[in-house]
């Protein structure tokens, strides 16, 4: 398809760009805290759950959950906000973002899948939820279970055709290149099946996610417990995604040497639809607050009162007001800055809600829940190995259109 | 060529799926239709009072040799007052604990209270755990089936007693820790489990779900209570003589039995002389179970399918409107490729 975005394809700049080498010293960085992060994972299951983390009876979850979980998950949701605009509604000038985002939420959910594994007591026992013998519908937690496993299946399939891309033809035996050839055509056909249950299931968990504390009534601060805790959820996730695509595309155009005006003018457009997704989830929330009348521990001087206010000014208010701006958004660094506020905002949101909203019966017996080092290990860790292991996918398979800039026009 | 106003009628239709599904969630939450697992009406539960408790620790020591929990201690542990001093929590290791709270008991004496799982009629735990290793028996306790555990912990977030332990130093095989109302001792159908088979692990043939009619034993610590401060009993009944109880002595009881309503009503309930938040319970218990409201948000969502049948209906509608199925093959797919 011509590509109609104009300064997008400007096909001079495609020499420009050089595939970098996989190893440059921040990789090596971030290298060097992937294997820190490993060592942690093989801690806990040499030491168990008690010797690597500070979890408690009164604190069931901490940093695994709240962070590798219900972080991980909001983030990923690029990829179905993503799919939904460009698939859905055939946005051609979105197409160029569709596979980075795709992407980044096979590889998030990855992460999720890994941090369930790490964090809950009985590893080996992490199919039981799939039983239909032991299916629970009851079970918030089965409802979010089930649709992270059928979506995290469903990314890997949609993944399918890039692979495909790259392999078909380039295969020296004729039986396994009639297969790949075979799968491409089939996937042609069904395709749309999976980009649909895709954002489908997507709506499903993310609201689910919100719908696992709710059941905590008596634990969670009032600022963030709430009965319409899974709308706010997905409310949030569809402000995040468009966000986590902006700024992915932001570090990966500057980690692969991609000249900024390549691709900065779709993000801008991208950008343009926020204000609108901030405004219905702030409005959700306002409404919600004063309903319930939360807004007296607003002003209590509280911590979780800060937090709140933290929260909702760097995650919604700020990059409102950047957003809403034609000449902010057109400038890549205030659009950057606004979409990192955004992810910032729910990432705290998510933190809130699952750790420092959580006020136990009886904490002052164990003391407030704080993290133990090796659980920071584990968290970054697992993040430092995602992202080598995006750039390796970047660097071999047609993700990034600019770095695939040679297939463009054959 | 699809334009921007398309672009904004796509996300109206999902705000409105969106905002649909919320206000169907909200408006669901007002009545609760389920009613939690099933239960006998004459179901069993204990009664109590604590007024009676001298603190002898008894209780514990029967359920620490009824369920096996901690074999290497000594039962002159039994003598230690030094225990007191400290505020404790049922653990990983104790079902049940008794703490002491000085000069609030009657007549400016000490005064007792023992703690364990409350067997609530709509438990939390239950409702939360995603394999159903937590089962609500229908006569009245609450078990957990550790085979089937996969170690979440959600059950332990969900309990708003804060009972459920987590044995988080045992690496291999952690399992959820709270009193049981002594299953094996009180139940008398009690099918043992059949052993682990590869059937069993294709849905088929997996351990039954423990099941029985109370054996008239009653739970090894209201056996092994000296002075009779607990009652087991069919629930109703208990309530009855909780009731006569504090008719009976205005002077010596405050007027509300802990548990008659509280989340639901719970099989365990107390009866004493002064205002429960005062002595550790958990405060602001509300009359309804927080499962409840859980699960007619969930169900409201989700009733039948309704809402991610018509998300995917939707989409395909779009999808086919704005002529992602014209292109034939050309069509742009995630994976498909963007050449013409
Ligand atoms: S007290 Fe807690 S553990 Fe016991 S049945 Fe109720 S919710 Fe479950
Ligand atoms: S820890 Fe075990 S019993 Fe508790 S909710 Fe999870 S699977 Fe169920």
């Amino acid at each position: 398809m011509i590509q109609k975005g104009g300064p997008i394809m400007s096909n001079n700049s495609h020499a420009a760009i050089v595939k970098p080498p996989f190893f440059t010293p921040g990789v090596c960085v971030v290298a060097i805290i992937a294997l820190i992060g490993l060592t942690g994972i093989g801690a806990r299951f040499l030491f168990g759950l008690g010797h690597v983390t500070n979890l408690n009876n009164q604190f069931p979850w901490g940093l695994w959950i709240g962070v590798d979980v219900a972080c991980g998950v909001a983030l990923a949701a690029g990829g179905f906000t993503s799919a939904f605009i460009a698939e859905i509604l055939m946005k051609e000038d979105f197409h160029d973002i569709v596979r980075p985002a795709l992407l980044t939420a096979m590889l998030g959910y990855t992460f999720v899948g890994l941090g369930v594994f790490v964090d809950i007591g009985r590893s080996y026992n992490i199919w039981h939820m799939l039983l239909p013998s032991m299916w629970s519908p009851n079970s918030a937690l089965f409802e979010v279970g089930m649709c992270v496993s059928c979506y995290l299946t469903v990314l890997y399939i949609e993944f399918l055709p890039i692979a495909l891309e790259r392999f078909k033809d380039r295969v020296p035996w004729p039986a396994v290149n009639g297969i790949l050839h075979f799968l491409d055509r089939i996937m042609k056909k069904v395709i749309w099946i999976f980009i649909i249950l895709g954002v489908m299931l997507s709506c499903m968990h993310q609201s689910s996610l919100g719908a696992l504390n709710v059941i905590a009534v008596t634990k969670i601060h009032p600022l963030w417990w709430s009965p319409i805790l899974p709308m706010l959820f997905l409310l949030s996730a569809f402000c995040v995604g468009p966000s986590m695509v902006i700024f992915e595309s932001g570090i990966s155009m500057r980690s692969f040497g991609i000249p900024y005006h390549y691709e900065s003018p779709v993000l801008a457009k991208l950008g343009k639809f926020l204000p609108f997704l901030l405004i219905v989830y702030f409005t959700a929330k306002l409404v919600d607050m004063l309903n319930r009348e939360t807004w007296v521990y607003l002003v209590d001087g509280s911590f979780e009162g800060k937090m709140f206010m933290l929260e909702v000014t760097i995650g919604v208010i700020l990059p409102f007001c950047i957003f809403v701006s034609e000449k902010l958004r057109n400038s890549f660094v205030w659009l950057w800055a606004a979409a990192m506020m955004v992810v910032a905002g729910v990432v705290l949101n998510r933190v809130n809600v699952f750790i420092t909203g959580v006020n136990p019966v009886y904490q002052d017996m164990t003391g407030r829940y704080s993290p133990k080092g090796w659980e920071w290990c584990v968290t970054i860790g697992c993040i430092c190995i995602i992202v080598l292991i995006a750039r390796l996918i970047i660097l071999n398979l047609p993700v990034i259109h600019a770095l695939e800039g040679g297939h463009e026009h054959e | 060529m699809p334009t921007r106003r398309d672009f904004l009628k796509g996300l109206g239709a999902t705000a409105a799926v969106a905002v649909t599904a919320g206000a169907v969630s909200v408006s669901a939450s007002g009545h609760g239709e389920h009613h939690g697992p099933e239960i006998y009406e004459e179901s069993y539960g204990v009664l109590t009072d604590l007024t009676k408790c001298v603190g002898c620790r008894q209780c514990e020591w029967a359920c620490n040799e009824e369920n096996k929990l901690r074999p290497s201690e000594p039962v002159e542990s039994l003598e230690d007052q030094s225990i007191f001093d400290k505020f404790r929590r049922p653990d990983d290791e104790r079902y049940t604990v008794v703490n002491r709270y000085k000069g609030k008991g009657l007549g400016g004496s000490d005064m007792f209270v023992k703690v364990q799982c409350m067997h609530c009629d709509y438990p939390p735990c239950v409702s939360a755990c995603l394999v159903g290793a937590l089962k609500k028996d229908p006569w009245g306790p609450v078990t957990y089936d550790a085979w089937k555990c996969i170690g979440c912990r959600y059950c332990m977030q969900a309990c708003p007693w804060q009972i459920p332990a987590y044995e988080y130093n045992n690496l291999v095989t952690p399992r959820v820790m709270k009193c049981t109302m002594c299953f094996s001792r009180t139940t008398t159908e009690h099918e043992p489990k059949p052993d682990i088979k590869p059937s069993n692990f294709l849905g088929r043939g997996l351990p039954p779900q423990e099941k029985g009619e109370p054996s008239g034993k009653a739970p090894a610590c209201v056996s092994a209570c000296p002075q009779e401060a607990m009652i087991f009993g069919k629930r109703s009944e208990l309530l009855e003589i909780a009731h006569e109880r504090i008719k009976k002595h205005p002077d010596r009881y405050i007027d509300h039995v802990l548990g008659e309503h509280e989340v639901g009503g719970t099989a365990w309930m107390y009866i004493y002389n002064q205002p429960f938040n005062d002595i550790d319970f958990p405060k602001d218990m509300p009359d309804e179970s927080p499962a409840a409201l859980l699960e007619s948000i969930q169900h409201g969502i989700f009733k039948k399918f309704a809402s991610p049948v018509m998300l995917f209906g939707a989409c395909a509608t779009l999808m086919h409107v704005n002529g992602f199925f014209k292109h034939g093959d050309k069509h742009d797919t995630e994976g498909g490729s963007d050449h013409e």
